[in-house]
């Protein structure tokens, strides 16, 4: 028995030991842009406007990260590959970026002039969605740890599933932060649309299979 | 117009900003000394031009060429900052004609040399504020718009100008796009009152070389109290009418881009404040500064809309 267990815990260890390092890997090369741009942006590489540049490259790594962690559940129901262990670091990059892309916003374009912040949140829409995403954003990242889990239980995955209102907001947000319809922010609505689509249907499936059951 | 000799400086003029100015143009003469007279064929082979200081320019610190040429809104060729810089090398800019018509007594068709013969380049060194936040200082070469205006005599029914952009699909990628983000060709309007004001350029300039194609060239409008998008772009028609003519934004959002829009920091784009704008070029530590009604110029511009409700004409 004793024997028996030695040996299976063996190479479980390393396995966890290969997950964190993949995990850590990845929290290297999440933030690879981030650096990159703040390292540009700092030896005055980012052009003509480069608080706006900055703004924007971190809002757009925010969406991309978003995008990822969105993907991983219909990656894995349609081709069987699970990245489920490495989500929450996804969604926590995601929360990351977007705190990089509030803080620039707050500190290096208005300087912490509250009060233009204030009536930007209040008047200006995009800024409304935006502030929408990154509020929801806070208690998802905050209650990402596993004794969160544990103690959250079933209200866990209720909590998480604020996510996808996240992704929304943070779709118009950048369709309405540009002039006219150019073709980006479209492309990125149209992913996000049919990232809740795609749960929307599963839903409704789900709820089908399970009514004439219970009737 | 075109340099063949250094500028001469009268004594009388030598205030430090006169200093300033002429010291900028002795350089573009010296700059000059040698090369052909001929203006460039092409866009991107800048000729320099012979310009006059204005006493209608500010003194502030112009932005670097470089941010000038690099950072702008020219949706024919494309909609990023740097897209114009990229892919406006493929307009023709030679040859180029100007038609203006409409309601005056002697419609033309101008080449651009004979548009340009009978008049003195002025060095206008004006501010730029973008309808989206951001302000530039730009010298451009130009000369007064109603000087063209004269040329062919308003009828007394005129009084508005409408301009027209070149639209040439095969020369501006922006225009062989998925769908249109705005109605081409790009239209703008003036009232004739603002078109016959001396702030009111034709621009062929720009740090005292012709205008890169990515700014506008070989020939556009500069309204310095407006936002940026209403001085129009490489310009092909002028037209005077009677009726207030349809301009692209606000064709394309009128509740957002009205037929006026000048530079108003009390009045808030529906999308974003006009409070505040950051200048150009000065790079990650640059700071926001208030936006000033009509863009500083309101001394010489506020009596054009006397009595006006400006939130309403916005
Ligand atoms: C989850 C949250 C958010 C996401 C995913 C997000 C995403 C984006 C995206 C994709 C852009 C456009 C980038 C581009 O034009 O290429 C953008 C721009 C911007 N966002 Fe956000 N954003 C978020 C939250 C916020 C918040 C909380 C604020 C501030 C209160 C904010 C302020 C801005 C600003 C000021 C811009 C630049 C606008 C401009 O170009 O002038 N965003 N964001």
């Amino acid at each position: 028995m004793l024997q028996i267990t030695d040996v299976a815990r063996e190479p479980r260890l390393s396995k966890a030991l290969r997950f964190r390092l993949l995990r850590a890997t990845l929290y290297w090369v999440g933030f690879a842009p981030a650096v990159w741009v703040f390292y540009l942006g700092f030896t005055n590489q980012l052009g003509a406007n480069p608080v706006r540049t900055l703004e924007q490259e971190l809002g757009i790594w925010t969406l991309r990260f978003l995008i990822t962690t969105l993907m991983v559940t219909p990656l894995r129901d349609l081709t069987g590959i699970s990245l489920i262990r490495y989500r929450r670091t996804l969604g926590l990059l995601t929360f990351y970026y977007a705190l990089l892309h509030f803080t620039t916003y707050m500190l290096i374009d208005y300087r912490l002039d509250l009060q233009a912040i204030a009536a930007d949140i209040v008047k200006r829409p995009y800024i409304t969605f935006g502030m929408l995403a990154f509020a929801i954003l806070v208690p998802l990242a905050i209650t990402s740890n596993d004794r969160m889990v544990r103690r959250l239980r079933g209200a866990w995955a209720k909590l998480h599933r604020w996510v996808y209102l996240v992704a929304a907001a943070a779709a118009v947000h950048y369709l309405l932060v540009v002039k006219s319809w150019p073709m980006e922010p479209l492309v990125y609505f149209a992913i996000v649309a049919v990232l809740l689509a795609y749960r929307l249907g599963k839903h409704l499936r789900r709820r089908r299979r399970r009514r004439p059951a219970a009737a | 117009m075109l340099i063949s000799h250094a500028p001469l400086i009268r004594p009388s003029e030598i205030t430090p900003r006169d200093v300033y100015l002429n010291r900028r143009s002795l350089m573009l003469g010296a700059a000059a000394a040698g090369l052909s007279a001929a203006m460039a064929p092409r866009g991107a082979e800048a000729a320099q031009l012979e310009a006059s200081p204005s006493p209608l320019s500010t003194d502030e610190e112009p932005t670097a060429l470089e941010h000038i040429t690099n950072y702008n809104n020219y949706y024919e060729f494309g909609t990023g900052k740097e897209d114009p810089a990229k892919n406006a090398h493929t307009l023709t800019t030679k040859p180029w004609s100007v038609k203006v018509d409409g309601l005056v007594s002697r419609p033309a068709e101008f080449d651009l040399e004979d548009l340009l013969k009978p008049v003195t380049l002025e060095e206008r060194i004006y501010r730029l504020r973008c309808v989206e936040g951001w302000s530039m200082v730009i010298p451009w070469v130009g000369f007064p718009l109603s000087e063209v205006l004269n040329r062919v005599e308003p009828l007394g029914s005129a009084k508005f100008v409408a301009f027209e952009t070149v639209m040439r699909p095969d020369e501006m990628p922006g225009l062989r796009a998925f769908f249109n983000v705005l109605d081409w060709p790009y239209v703008e309007g003036l009232r004739l009152d603002e078109a016959m004001h001396p702030l009111t350029i034709l621009t062929v300039g720009l740090y005292g070389e012709t205008l890169p194609n990515q700014n506008g060239a070989p020939i556009r409008l500069v309204v310095p109290w407006k936002y940026g998008f209403k001085s129009i772009k490489s310009i092909v028609r002028i037209t005077l009418t009677e009726e207030q003519p349809p301009t692209s934004w606000s064709k394309q959002n009128p509740r957002e881009y009205g037929f006026y829009s000048n530079v108003n920091p009390e009045v808030d784009h529906p999308r974003w404040s006009q409070a505040t704008e950051l200048p150009i070029g000065q790079g990650i530590f640059a700071k926001r500064k208030p936006t000033l009604l009509f863009n500083g110029y309101a001394d010489q511009v506020a009596q054009l809309y006397a009595g006006m409700d400006l939130t309403k004409f916005y």
